[in-house]
């Protein structure tokens, strides 16, 4: 996978370069699964990468999943513009262990800073993103009844950090809601019986340390295809040792995929910023 | 899962509860008391200047300050922010950071520096982010003037 080549070479000469820090520890989050700024599952308001209004930052990740009968493996980028603007591009495959078959999805997403700051603002942070999805192996969604092999999900968030709000120590909340027709992130196409709508996810996290965030998410999803496609849960801890690195690690509840239940499992992400 | 979860929340919201019956109890120590009264707060606020003296990013803002004037005026104002016996008689933040055209990213090196000077006086966390929460409101009349 070249995009792999490509991280990989990042995070070797990311010691080397250094945009912008502007903001304070932790406070960007950490990458989500299709790529945007979030938490593991769920894109957040905040824009990936640590510039504030004068500043540009990039950063880059790496993060798998292994569920009881797949496994998740994904990497990919992003820009932040003047924590105005987040640029980022993911590329995810999908291991189908009981088909032996791997689903290949690239994911190019936006996302722009509305109204707000996560700590400073007195009313949340708000953005509104969008993640244009591209299938590159559609047989298996047409196969199960998807339309389409692309779609585009938009998605509102709100979130804020309230500075030692639960006995001293601070804690973060995120609320996104989603508008999709995406069958499981789009790995299973896009459409089916039903049409596009809007579904909730949260988030809500306590900082323990100015490095350990200890957290829990929630996504419902849309379940087009009539497989029982359910809502994913996880709860992770993450670690920020400094501005350029941290580390994810979550228990992964993703129920029933493709028909399949109890589908539960570990989680860990890599993310580099610079 | 789903117990964990439900545990999980169960802990969240049981340390909010708990969040609100300290500062409730405010017998049990305000944050002045906290961050060591004003013995404490001197500490806190000559930590701080040191750091700011030590940093080519921000100090530029103090070079030409009295650090007496300063030292003092911030010390009040911090006493006077934390619940303390003590009344913040100097100029008006707006007045004073007006002209300093402070950005986004200074005014977050300085917190950092704050976070600096805090660990260096063993403040704890939970209290370093009572402080914090009492200073951000006021970021809005102090940058981009
Ligand atoms: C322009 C370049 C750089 C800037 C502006 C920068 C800025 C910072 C800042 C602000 C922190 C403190 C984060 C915090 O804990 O709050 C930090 C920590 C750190 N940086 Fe950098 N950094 C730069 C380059 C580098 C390079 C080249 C390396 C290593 C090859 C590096 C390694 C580290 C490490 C290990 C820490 C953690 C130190 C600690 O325990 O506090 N940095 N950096
Ligand atoms: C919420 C954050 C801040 C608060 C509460 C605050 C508060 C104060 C106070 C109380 C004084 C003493 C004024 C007096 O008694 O005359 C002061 C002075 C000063 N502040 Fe701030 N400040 C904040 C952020 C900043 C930042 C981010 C910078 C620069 C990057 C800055 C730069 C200065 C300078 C240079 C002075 C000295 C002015 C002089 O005496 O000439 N302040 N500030």
């Amino acid at each position: 996978m070249t995009i792999k080549r490509f991280l990989s070479c990042v995070f070797l000469i990311l010691p080397t370069l250094c945009f912008a820090d502007g903001k304070i520890l932790a406070t960007p989050g950490v990458s989500q699964i299709e790529g945007s700024g979030g938490g593991g599952i769920v894109p957040w308001a905040q824009l990936a990468g640590y510039a504030s209004e004068d500043e540009i930052a990039a950063s880059a990740f790496c993060s798998v999943a292994n569920v009881k009968n797949f496994s998740l493996n994904v990497c990919g980028a992003q820009a932040n513009l003047y924590d105005r603007v987040e640029l980022s591009i993911a590329q995810q495959q999908f291991d189908v262990d009981p088909l032996n078959v791997t689903l290949k999805q690239d994911i190019y997403g936006a996302k722009f800073r509305l109204y707000g700051d996560l700590i400073y603002s007195n009313w949340p942070q708000f953005s509104l993103g969008l993640q244009h999805k591209r299938l590159k192996t559609a047989d298996i969604a047409f196969a199960l009844g998807a339309k389409e092999k692309q779609g585009t999900d938009i998605y509102l968030a709100a979130s804020k950090l309230h500075l030692g709000a639960i006995a001293g120590y601070n804690f973060l909340w995120n609320a996104t809601f989603r508008y999709t027709q995406a069958n499981e992130m789009g790995l299973l196409g896009f459409g089916g019986k039903n049409s596009a709508a809007i579904f909730p996810e949260l988030s809500a996290a306590i900082l323990l340390s100015k490095h350990i965030a200890i957290g829990i998410e929630y996504r419902k999803k849309p379940d087009n295809l009539g497989l029982n496609e359910s809502h994913w849960r996880d709860m992770f801890i993450a670690w920020f040792p400094n501005k350029h690195i941290n580390l994810t690690a979550a228990y992964l509840d993703l129920d029933t995929i493709a028909g399949i239940g109890n589908q539960q499992g570990f989680y860990f992400s890599l993310s580099g910023q610079f | 899962m789903n117990k964990v979860t439900l545990f999980l929340f169960f802990m969240i919201f049981s340390a909010s509860l708990s969040g609100c019956s300290t500062t409730i109890n405010n017998h049990q120590g305000s944050l002045y008391i906290q961050l060591g009264e004003e013995q404490g707060i001197s500490r806190l606020v000559d930590s701080f200047i040191k750091e700011l003296a030590k940093d080519k990013q921000v100090f530029p803002y103090f070079a030409k300050a009295s650090v007496s004037h300063f030292r003092k005026g911030f010390i009040n104002h911090m006493c006077d922010i934390s619940g303390g016996p003590c009344k913040y008689k100097g100029d008006n933040m707006v007045d004073i950071h007006t002209g300093m055209n402070i950005n986004e990213a200074d005014f977050n090196r300085v917190v950092e520096l704050l976070v600096k000077a805090m660990e260096k006086e063993n403040i704890s966390y939970r209290t370093q982010n009572k402080l914090l929460a009492k200073l951000a409101p006021l970021r809005s009349e102090v940058i981009k003037r």
